[in-house]
């Protein structure tokens, strides 16, 4: 490495100071967010009852707690027996299969939902401004409450069952959808839709060959990812009687049925991954496709 | 108008006659299409048979559900004392999400590190690595809860641990990402021009990894204030406990008041943190 050439002090101190009085204003602003940000932990800390000495006692009942996650009854290790470890496997998979099932139903109708209030809330497509601004309230709304929230409130309405659970799913995956379908029609080209009208279209034609093609790959592609999450959603909405797998999770954790917990959560993981992998794979596909059109 | 249109219609059947290849029916291709859209309907309309749908049911079921949207207002807490309780518990919810989001960020830090391809070199290590934070991020908060109950008991200090749980797997990623994609030039331009390994990193590294954290870290700030209405269903603190006893109890008033309040608090805290990441995506444009 080359000598550096290093001025000497007097010539430093003055570009020092200026460089400390440039930097000031940022010092005082970082010296007092962080300051902000101790207080708010600490008032947090009080609020949410933090209590490191228990988590520092009972830390050894985590560890010991996935230890018997691990082991069968007879003491042994899981996976020395995996018959004995997914002796439920049959009816586990299907509820597996009716989680995937409620995820899969619920987006393809929230989707439905989304799509009709899409072009209502998109600016370029509907005039009243303030029907469009309606619109908007309302999915925002439907996004907003947790899904959870909605699944126990139609668990309330409807009875138990999959079909609140699928009613909560679609409710909420019409808000979130919703405004991303209706950000991909605001961002359309209008040119094609345009030109198929000059050359003597009809409504009809205009949306199918104009529109649609436009639309169509991003819509594909915001729905496919809509599934991932729902899979997720649908795994937990058990847990208030909705249906799936969630009901079966929640009392093999509350009645302490250690390995069926083990399996149960392994079975869910694997499935959300597979989904996941396959959806981002057909992601890719209809990305691709979106651009080559 | 009406000239040029006619012209080009009596042209059409030579321009059909000479483009036949692009203008032939593409007969494969529309069933793979239709084959696919029925196998979809197919699918759907099996899972609302097996879930036992039925008009009449979707009728009755919105009946009741128009009745209790019809007690559910006006949102009312009922009592000043319940108010405060409810007031009182939402505050626990943003401590819950603050310490959560905080605790993941702590303990990302490390893991980030060693998920990063350019910092940690073995492929094993990294391929490892990435996969059990995939296998952290793919159990639900809802599951994380339940399980750390078992651990420390019922409380918001489970919902904070819980919530740490499920974000530390996706922000060790996020990290990792960061971490990947930092220029090495501004490092290099500070060693070249005499300054030490400490230096580097505090000026070379950190401005370009800060503000994207930063950012991220608020980003997840919003989505647990989410998260965390909803952890105290499975009594891990927070307002989501309250929330499911007015469900159970059937106090629709209180329900719709407790909703009201999570809507509020989770846009107000919407406004903030955008604020705060447009002001720090800014200074680092600058």
């Amino acid at each position: 490495m080359p000598m550096i050439a290093i001025p000497p002090p007097a010539q430093i101190a003055p570009l020092l100071r200026g460089y400390n009085d440039a930097i000031a204003p940022r010092r005082r602003q970082l010296v007092l967010g962080l300051a902000l940000l101790a207080a708010s932990i600490a008032v947090a800390c009080v609020g949410a009852e933090v209590d490191p000495a228990t988590l520092w006692q009972r830390i050894g009942n985590f560890s010991s707690y996935f230890g018997r996650l691990l082991h069968l009854d007879s003491g042994a290790f899981v996976w020395t027996d995996p018959k004995e470890w997914f002796w439920g496997l049959r009816r586990w998979s299907g509820l597996m299969g009716e989680t995937l099932l409620i995820a899969y139903v619920g987006t393809l109708t929230g989707a439905f939902g989304a799509f009709a209030g899409c072009f209502l809330a998109s600016t370029n497509l509907t005039r009243p401004a303030l029907l469009c601004t309606a619109t908007r309230r309302v999915l925002e709304l439907f996004r907003t409450v947790p899904e959870i929230v909605l699944a126990m409130i139609f668990v309330v309405a409807f009875g138990l069952g999959a079909l609140p659970g699928v009613l909560a799913i679609a409710v909420h995956t019409a808000g979130a959808l919703g405004k991303l379908f209706a950000e991909v029609v605001e961002n359309i080209d209008m040119r094609p839709v345009e030109g198929i009208a000059a050359s003597g279209g009809n409504w009809l034609a205009r949306i199918r060959f104009g529109a649609l093609p436009q639309v169509l790959s991003g819509f594909a592609s915001y729905m496919l990812l809509r599934f991932e999450v729902n899979v997720r959603g649908a795994a937990v909405i058990g847990f208030v009687g909705a249906g799936g797998i969630g009901q079966e999770l929640i009392v093999a954790i509350r009645k302490f049925y250690y390995s069926d917990v083990s399996a149960i959560l392994l079975m869910v993981i694997a499935c959300v991954m597979l989904i996941d992998f396959a959806s981002e794979r057909l992601r890719h596909q209809f990305v691709s496709v979106g651009k080559g059109a | 108008m009406t000239p040029m249109r006619d012209m080009l219609l009596a042209r059409s059947a030579d321009v059909e006659a000479r483009h036949q290849a692009v203008l032939a029916t593409d007969w494969r291709g529309r069933a793979a299409v239709l084959a696919g859209i029925g196998a979809a309907a197919a699918v759907y309309v099996y899972g609302l048979v097996l879930f036992g749908f039925s008009p009449l049911w979707l009728a009755n079921g919105a009946r009741r559900l128009w009745d209790i949207i019809g007690l559910m207002l006006p949102p009312d807490p009922q009592s000043w004392s319940q108010f405060r309780m409810y007031l009182g518990a939402l505050g626990q919810t943003l401590a819950i999400a603050l310490l959560g989001t905080l605790t993941a960020v702590v303990l990302a830090v490390p893991f980030g590190f060693l998920a990063a391809k350019n910092i940690v070199a073995g492929r094993i290590v990294h391929f490892l690595s990435r996969r059990a934070l995939d296998t952290i991020r793919s159990v639900d908060t809802l599951v994380w809860a339940l399980i750390w109950i078992n651990v420390v008991g019922l409380g918001p200090f489970a919902g904070v641990l819980a919530i740490a749980s499920t974000d530390f797997g996706a922000f060790a990623k996020l990290m990792s990402e960061a971490i990947e994609t930092a220029d090495r030039r501004p490092v290099e331009g500070i060693l070249s021009t005499g300054g030490n390994k400490l230096h580097a990193i505090r000026f070379g590294v950190v401005p370009q990894v800060l503000p994207v954290i930063a950012g991220q870290i608020l980003y997840f700030f919003e989505s647990n204030t989410r998260s965390a209405t909803i952890i105290g269903i499975v009594g891990a603190g927070g307002i989501g406990l309250h929330l499911s006893e007015q469900i159970r109890v059937l106090e629709w008033q209180q329900t719709s008041f407790l909703i009201l309040m999570i809507l509020v608090a989770v846009a107000v805290i919407d406004q903030i943190s955008q604020r705060l990441r447009a002001g720090i995506m800014g200074r680092r444009g600058t």
